[in-house]
């Protein structure tokens, strides 16, 4: 399905008001705190560079090290599952649910069940998902979608959380103060945790040699989730495995200072299997393709893989900062999502994605796996332009124009001369927020033959 | 040292005064500088709008003109173009072009000059642009090349890394989330009180420029080239 293009939603979110603060003031808040803890660290370019290099490794021997992980599920008591595309992986997990003899499931946060809109194919079956994280369940509470990676509420501030768990949680009486709003989350949520036999989690990281399972968070939701239910199923895209159990020391060391501005997230759970008398029974494992093995096709592109979902990219890019997250159409907004989305869905559906960047870099200088977004946005601008008719006509008759223009210095000099025109151009995208220069009585060529 | 400027497209059209004093510059510190004048376009707008096809000739037909021994070294009053030339080319014809650099390396870095003389009784604000900051890693040796210019009240910029919004074909084709970003860029200009935001690169100061002339703001934007040009 083609998304509605960015630069026609972008508008009216610059537009709200509350929204841009409440951005300005997480984004700036978070900014800091990541500067801070990275500093700390004294080898951080190397622990990038050795990130980068352990996700490449494994994106490029992918076959090998799922089979690997199969092997290691299945020998530790799991079972793997194979999905082609968002259809299969949810079909999977309400089959899954329905044997377990549930119509309920509880969720760890997971970009990849958004992904795939988990929540509303299980609604269709009958099956209703709760989310547990704090604020993905604002999200669900409020028939919203989420604006940023890891703080999918982003665009929320609390005296309006404190008006939606009035009404939804009923708690006519609840303040807007923080403990008061998460205290009520918490008696919410308990009643879940005891009595839904179901957890649905996604994956930061499975390891192939181990069969090990990492999820990482802060709110202990994800705990309760991946232990207290007697069954657990996993949805991972197939990015997310590690060759080896010992890849998760530097990849533990870069989310948590890229994504939260942590030394150290406040609950990581690993999990292998399962261990009889201890946790959850049965644990199935989907291993999610839908669209990854296309994007591992395009050798620029695929570098986008590597992606471990910190969020750093939002959090310092100018772009997002101001037109927030749901001007990207897309599960993962951002710089990364302008890179992931357009190569995960259809390139057509997404193609004004690669656009909605200034090229300005923070992207890059912040990513924990060295992903170059700049490159891969000119690189997919680049295939927009050849592979899709996307690019409007007139640009198209510009662009050559110009090239031709460029090509000779005689129609060049030529083409200076209608400098003037400036003011009689149809420049109204530039003229509605800034003044057109005044055209300079010589060009620079013009002076140098005349001095 | 015979030096070739490679003035870009926009320096020569649009903002003459940065080649004519990146000109000046060199000119005073003893060098030859001579003007290609073949050249054109880099094909930066081309490439960076998605049309590597056109691009991709005006990349070789720079290369043919700036790839001459008979040159000590390239220098360019814009960080972006030197960026494209550098990062971009290889990927797109398979190969850069030796010794082109942005004005305030070739000062500082190659020719070793950190006082170029100059005098300009301002207050000046510098805004590093993102190419020259993230792309080509300049540093502060624009900074430095500011600190001795005589007589400048050199003024730092809040939120100075963050970009103005330009992004070439961005100021258009996404001009909304531009301005918000232009409006941001303008109020910390305008905090710092300087009657001069200078930077490295004309289509920013084009930008930040236009912003500030629409609200009749009152500070002038000017090519670092020029400021370090001034003799007062």
């Amino acid at each position: 399905m083609t998304a509605t293009k960015f630069q026609v939603l972008a508008p009216a979110e610059l537009a709200k008001a509350q929204q841009r603060r409440n951005l300005r003031t997480a984004t700036t808040t978070i900014r800091a705190k990541r500067a801070a803890v990275v500093a700390e660290v004294e080898d951080w370019e190397a622990l990038r560079e050795q990130g980068a290099r352990i996700k490449d490794e494994a994106l490029a021997n992918l076959d090998v090290h799922l089979e690997r992980l199969e092997a290691s599920v299945t020998a530790a008591g799991g079972t793997v599952h194979w999905a082609r595309d968002a259809a299969q992986a949810n079909a999977i997990v309400a089959r899954l649910t329905r044997e377990a003899g549930s119509d309920e499931v509880i969720k760890v946060k997971s970009m990849a069940t958004d992904e795939i809109g988990l929540n509303e194919a299980l609604a269709a079956q009958g099956i209703t998902a709760h989310e547990t994280d704090l604020a993905e369940l604002i999200v669900q509470l409020a028939g919203d979608r989420p604006s940023h990676i890891l703080v999918p509420a982003i665009h929320r501030n609390r005296v309006e959380i404190r008006d939606l768990f009035r009404e939804k949680l009923g708690e006519p009486d609840l303040s807007s103060e923080p403990a008061e709003l998460t205290a009520a989350a918490r008696r919410h949520l308990r009643r879940r945790f005891l009595s839904v036999g179901v957890g649905v989690s996604g994956a930061n990281f499975a390891c192939a040699d181990t069969g090990t399972v990492a999820v990482v968070e802060s709110e202990g939701n994800g705990r309760m989730c991946t232990t207290l239910p007697h069954t657990l199923i996993t949805v991972m895209g197939i990015e997310k495995v590690l060759p080896r159990f010992a890849d998760l020391g530097a990849m533990l060391r870069l989310l948590p200072r890229s994504s939260t501005g942590e030394r150290m997230n406040p609950y990581t759970s690993l999990w292998t299997g399962v261990t009889p008398g201890d946790g959850p029974q049965a644990f199935h494992l989907i291993l999610l393709d839908n669209g990854r093995t296309a994007t591992l096709a395009d050798p620029v592109g695929r570098d986008a893989l590597r992606c471990i979902r910190c969020s750093a990219c939002l959090n310092v890019c100018p772009v997002y900062e101001r037109a927030g997250g749901h001007a990207y159409t897309s599960t993962y907004p951002g710089p990364i999502g302008a890179i992931l989305a357009p190569q995960l869905a259809e390139l057509e559906d997404h193609t004004s994605l690669p656009w909605a960047s200034s090229l300005c870099g923070a992207c890059y200088e912040v990513c924990p796996v060295k992903i170059d977004i700049p490159t891969i946005l000119v690189h997919l601008r680049g295939r927009v332009v050849d592979e899709t008719g996307d690019a409007p006509r007139v640009e198209r008759l510009a662009m050559r124009a110009a090239a031709a223009v460029f090509a000779s210095r005689r129609r060049y000099e030529a083409a200076q001369a209608a400098r003037r025109l400036t003011r009689l151009a149809p420049l109204r995208p530039w003229t509605r927020f800034r003044e057109l220069p005044d055209p300079p009585r010589q060009t620079f060529r013009e002076w140098w033959a005349d001095r | 040292m015979r030096v070739a400027l490679f003035i870009t497209c926009l320096n020569d059209t649009l903002a003459p005064e940065a080649g004519r004093a990146t000109v000046a510059i060199l000119e005073r510190l003893g060098h030859e500088v001579v003007f290609p004048q073949e050249q054109t376009c880099c094909g930066q707008m081309h490439a960076n709008s998605g049309y590597r096809q056109e691009a991709a000739p005006l990349a070789k037909r720079f290369a043919r003109i700036f790839d001459d021994s008979s040159f000590d070294a390239v220098v360019s009053p814009s960080a972006s173009c030197v960026g494209m030339v550098r990062e971009q080319y290889p990927r797109l014809i398979g190969r850069t072009v030796p010794r082109v650099y942005e004005l305030t390396e070739l000062l500082v870095d190659v020719l070793g000059v950190e006082d170029v003389g100059a005098t300009f009784p301002h207050r000046v604000t510098y805004h590093p642009t993102c190419h020259g900051l993230r792309g080509l890693h300049l540093g502060d040796r624009p900074l430095r090349l500011l600190r001795n210019v005589r007589d400048l009240d050199l003024v730092e910029l809040p939120e100075a890394t963050t970009c103005c919004g330009f992004g070439g074909t961005f100021a258009v084709k996404n001009a909304d989330t531009s301005a918000a970003m232009l409006s941001d860029k303008v109020r910390c200009v305008l905090d710092t009180g300087a009657d001069v935001c200078a930077a490295g690169d004309s289509s920013c100061l084009l930008h930040i420029g236009g912003g500030l002339r629409r609200q009749r703001a009152g500070v002038r934007t000017m090519h670092l080239a020029e400021i370090l040009a001034s003799t007062g």
